[in-house]
C-alpha cells in the first residue's frame, strides 16, 4: 500500500467534497476506508495499491469532474 | 470532461458579470423604453449563459450519483425558462453565481490564518550532489540522509542535525518563541525555522510531512475538517435532503399541476447555509487558535472544551517552571566566599537537580580540587577539600556528621520548610556553615491566568503533584486553587481523573506531556504544554505551543466563542429554510428570485458571522 496526497485548487462548495469522495472511492485499487477529502485545505488523501492503480489514474478521475490538480505526492506506507 | 465544459467553468466570473449587464439592460428596455422584445431576448440570453456552468456542475455531480444543489437550481431554471418566465430564470442564475463568487471570496478569508501557516513551509533546499557541489532543489526532492547547506536568511528545509557551522535560528514557527536560539555541531534544527545569522551544513533526519512543522500543519488541516457529531448528522441529513427536496417538488407538481410552485420549492429547498455554517465557524476558530499558539484538534474538542467545569493541573512544569532555584539562604560563617566556593566545587560533581540549582545560583567562583567524595544515598555528599571534611546534604546527613544545630539554625530550617523549600545544608569539619532553601518557581502570570479561567466559568481548579502535601498546599494557597493533592504518582493522577469523570464533571487535564500521558489521554480534554514535541502533539487534544500558560484562557474563551458561533449559524440556517417553506405556502409574495436572494444572503451571513472568530481576543 502507498499513501498519496493530491493538492487541488481551492474547493468552495461542500458538495464538491461529496463528488470527489465518491469518484475516488469508486476506483479499483483505492482503499475506500482511507479516502479523505479535506475541504478547508483542498486536499485528497488516500491509500492505494500500486499494482492496481497509479496516482495519475486518480488524478485523471478528479480532473474529469472539473477540479484542477496542482500537485501530488506519494509515499510508501 | 470536455475542453468546452472546462472553458465555461473557468470563465464563471466573466459569465456572472455579463449576465448582470444583460439583466440590467433587459429591465431598462422593458421598464424604460417599453421594448418587450429586446427585454425578453437579453433576459433569455442571460439565463442561458448563466445556467451553463451550473448545469455542467450538475451533470458532473449526477454522473457520480450525487444530487447536488446545482441539480436543483438547473432544473428550476430550465423549468422557469420553459414557462417563458425569463425574468426569474435570469435573476436566479445570476444570484446563484454571484453568491458562489462572494462565498469563495469570504471563505478564503476564513482560511487565511491557516494559509499564513502553510506559506511558512520551506520550498527549496541547497542539496549536496554526487560531485560535492551544492545545488538548489525542490524540498520534495530531499531525502533522509541528504546533506544540505543553509545560508543566512534562509529557511531550514527539513528536520535535521547540524554537521558543521554555527548560527542563530529563529524558531518562532515551531515554538512561538522569537528569541533566536544558538546552534552548533550536533544541534537539532527544525523545518520552517529561519537561520538569522551564520551558515550551517545539516543532514536531513526527517523530511516533508514527517517534520515537526509538517505534522503541525497536517494536524491543523485535519482538525479544521474534522467533524463533530452534529456536523456528521447535518452531512447525512443533506445527503438525503437534496434528493428529498427534488422528490417533494415532483409530488407537489403531480398533485397541484402547478409547475411554478414546484420549481420555487426546488430553489428554496437548497440547503446552502446549513451545510456551510458549522464548518465555517470551525475553520475560523481553529485558525484563530493556530495564530495565537493554540492547536485545537478538531470540532469535537471545541465542543467538549467549551463545556469544561474542572481543570486539573500537574504542578511541576505546568504551574511551576519545573526548574528549581535557590529561593532562601542563611549563612552561619564569616567567610561566606570560601563556603560558597567549597559548596560549588562539591555540587559540580553531582547532576542532582538541587545541585544544579545551587551551581547556577552561585555562578562563577573559585574552584577547588576535590580529593575524595562519598555519596550518601538519600542524604547528600561528603568530600575532602583543602584537608577539610565538607558535607553537603539534608538534615539527616548533618545528624550523621554530628553537626550541632543551634536554636537559630533550627528555626531557619522550620521556616524554610514552611515556605515549601527543599533544604541543602553545608558543614565544614562538622560545623554548620550555610543553609539553602530551593524551590520550584511559579510561572509568572499564572495567578492572573487562573483568575481568568474562573471568570470564564470553570468551577474547580485542582493541582496534583508528586511533591509533599505541604508544598502543594502552599502553591494552591498562593494561586487560589480550589483543591490540592500531594504524594500523587502518575497512576494516582489518572485514577483521580477517572473519579472526577464518574462524578459527572467535564475534566481537562493540563500537563507537560512528559510523564502524564495517561492522564492526558483519560481526561475529556488533554491539554499539553508542549514546545512542539512529538509526544505532546500526539497524545493531547489541545497543544499550548512553547509551553505558554497564558494561552490557556485564550484557548478556553476561543472554544466557547466558537461553540456559540456554531449554534448561531445552525439557528440562522434552519430558521431561513423554515421561514421560506412556511411563506411559500402561506404568502403571496414568495417566488424563485426572492427565495434565491434570501438563500444567498443567509449563506453570506453565516460566513461573515464565522469570520468574527478570526478577530477573537480575550
Amino acid at each position: 500500500m502507498q499513501k498519496a496526497t493530491i493538492q487541488l485548487e481551492t474547493l468552495t462548495c461542500p458538495s464538491c467534497v461529496q463528488k470527489i469522495e465518491k469518484a475516488t472511492k469508486s476506483l479499483v485499487g483505492v482503499d475506500k476506508e482511507s479516502v479523505k477529502v479535506l475541504f478547508t485545505s483542498s486536499k485528497v488523501k488516500f491509500d492505494f495499491d500500486a499494482e492496481k492503480i497509479s496516482v495519475g489514474d486518480v488524478e485523471k478521475a478528479i480532473t474529469a469532474l472539473g477540479y484542477i490538480v496542482l500537485k501530488s505526492q506519494v509515499k510508501d506506507k | 470532461m470536455s475542453v468546452l465544459q472546462r472553458f465555461i467553468l473557468s470563465k464563471k466570473n466573466h459569465i456572472t458579470l455579463i449576465s448582470a449587464v444583460l439583466i440590467v439592460f433587459g429591465f431598462t428596455s422593458e421598464l424604460g423604453f417599453k421594448n418587450e422584445i429586446v427585454a425578453i431576448w437579453s433576459l433569455a440570453i442571460a439565463s442561458i449563459l448563466g445556467v451553463a456552468p451550473i448545469a455542467i456542475q450538475a451533470y458532473q455531480a449526477l454522473k457520480v450519483k450525487v444530487v447536488s444543489i446545482d441539480v436543483l437550481v438547473t432544473i428550476a431554471v430550465i423549468g422557469a425558462f420553459l414557462l417563458k418566465n425569463f425574468e426569474e430564470s435570469a435573476i436566479v442564475t445570476f444570484l446563484f453565481l454571484f453568491g458562489a463568487f462572494l462565498e469563495q471570496r469570504t471563505l478564503n478569508k476564513t482560511r487565511s490564518a491557516i494559509k499564513e501557516l502553510t506559506e511558512m513551509a520551506p520550498e527549496s533546499a541547497l542539496k549536496q550532489m554526487d560531485n560535492g557541489e551544492f545545488e538548489e532543489v525542490k524540498v520534495d526532492d530531499v531525502d533522509v540522509g541528504d546533506i544540505l547547506l543553509v545560508k543566512t536568511g534562509a529557511k531550514i528545509p527539513v528536520d535535521g542535525t547540524v554537521l558543521s557551522g554555527e548560527g542563530h535560528i529563529n524558531e518562532a514557527s515551531i515554538t512561538g518563541e522569537s528569541v533566536p536560539v544558538g546552534k552548533k555541531k550536533d544541534s537539532g534544527v527544525y523545518a520552517g525555522t529561519i537561520l538569522e545569522n551564520g551558515t550551517l551544513q545539516i543532514v536531513a533526519d526527517r523530511v516533508g510531512e514527517d517534520t515537526t512543522f509538517g505534522r503541525i500543519i497536517e494536524l491543523v488541516e485535519e482538525a479544521q475538517d474534522s467533524k463533530s457529531e452534529a456536523e456528521r448528522f447535518i452531512d447525512r441529513f443533506s445527503k438525503y435532503y437534496t434528493p428529498a427536496v427534488l422528490g417533494l417538488a415532483i409530488i407537489v407538481w403531480l398533485f397541484s399541476r402547478d409547475i411554478e410552485l414546484a420549481i420555487t420549492l426546488l430553489v428554496l429547498g437548497c440547503p446552502g447555509a446549513l451545510v456551510i455554517g458549522v464548518p465555517v465557524s470551525n475553520v475560523a476558530g481553529i485558525g484563530n487558535g493556530a495564530r495565537h499558539g493554540v492547536l485545537l484538534k478538531g470540532s469535537e474538542v471545541i465542543g467538549d472544551f467549551s463545556k469544561v467545569d474542572t481543570i486539573v493541573f500537574d504542578k511541576t512544569g505546568t504551574l511551576t517552571t519545573g526548574n528549581p532555584k535557590v529561593a532562601d539562604k542563611e549563612f552561619y560563617a564569616d567567610s561566606v566566599g570560601e563556603v560558597l566556593a567549597y559548596l560549588a566545587s562539591v555540587e559540580k560533581e553531582s547532576d542532582h537537580p538541587l545541585a544544579n540549582a545551587i551551581v547556577e545560583h552561585i555562578g562563577a567562583i573559585k574552584s577547588y580540587p576535590i580529593e575524595q567524595t562519598d555519596v550518601v544515598k538519600g542524604a547528600g555528599i561528603i568530600a575532602y577539600i583543602d584537608g577539610h571534611r565538607v558535607a553537603v546534604g539534608n538534615v539527616t546527613l548533618m545528624e550523621r556528621e554530628n553537626v550541632h544545630l543551634a536554636e537559630k539554625a533550627r528555626a531557619d530550617i522550620a521556616r524554610f520548610e514552611k515556605n515549601g523549600n527543599s533544604l541543602v545544608l553545608i558543614s565544614v569539619d562538622s560545623e554548620l556553615k550555610a543553609l539553602m532553601g530551593i524551590r520550584d518557581q511559579i510561572r509568572p502570570g499564572v495567578k492572573e491566568d487562573l483568575q481568568k479561567l474562573k471568570k470564564l466559568g470553570v468551577k474547580n481548579l485542582v493541582v496534583l503533584s508528586g511533591d509533599n502535601q505541604g508544598t502543594v498546599d502552599l502553591v494552591a494557597r498562593e494561586l487560589g486553587l480550589t483543591e490540592a493533592h500531594g504524594h500523587m504518582l502518575p497512576g494516582d493522577k489518572s485514577k483521580y481523573i477517572e473519579e472526577l469523570k464518574t462524578k459527572g464533571h467535564i475534566v481537562a487535564f493540563v500537563g507537560d506531556g512528559v510523564n502524564d500521558s495517561p492522564s492526558l489521554a483519560l481526561a475529556q480534554i488533554g491539554i499539553a504544554m508542549g514546545s512542539g514535541t512529538d509526544v505532546a502533539i500526539e497524545t493531547s487534544d489541545v497543544v499550548l505551543m512553547n509551553s505558554d500558560f497564558s494561552r490557556l484562557p485564550h484557548a478556553l474563551g476561543l472554544t466557547k466563542a466558537t461553540a456559540a458561533n456554531m449554534h448561531q449559524n445552525i439557528v440562522i440556517a434552519v430558521g431561513v429554510v423554515l421561514v421560506l417553506l412556511a411563506s411559500v405556502f402561506l404568502s403571496e409574495w414568495m417566488n424563485m428570485s426572492i427565495a434565491m436572494l434570501v438563500h444567498e444572503a443567509s449563506i453570506l451571513v453565516v460566513i461573515l458571522n464565522g469570520m468574527r472568530l478570526l478577530r477573537f481576543k480575550l
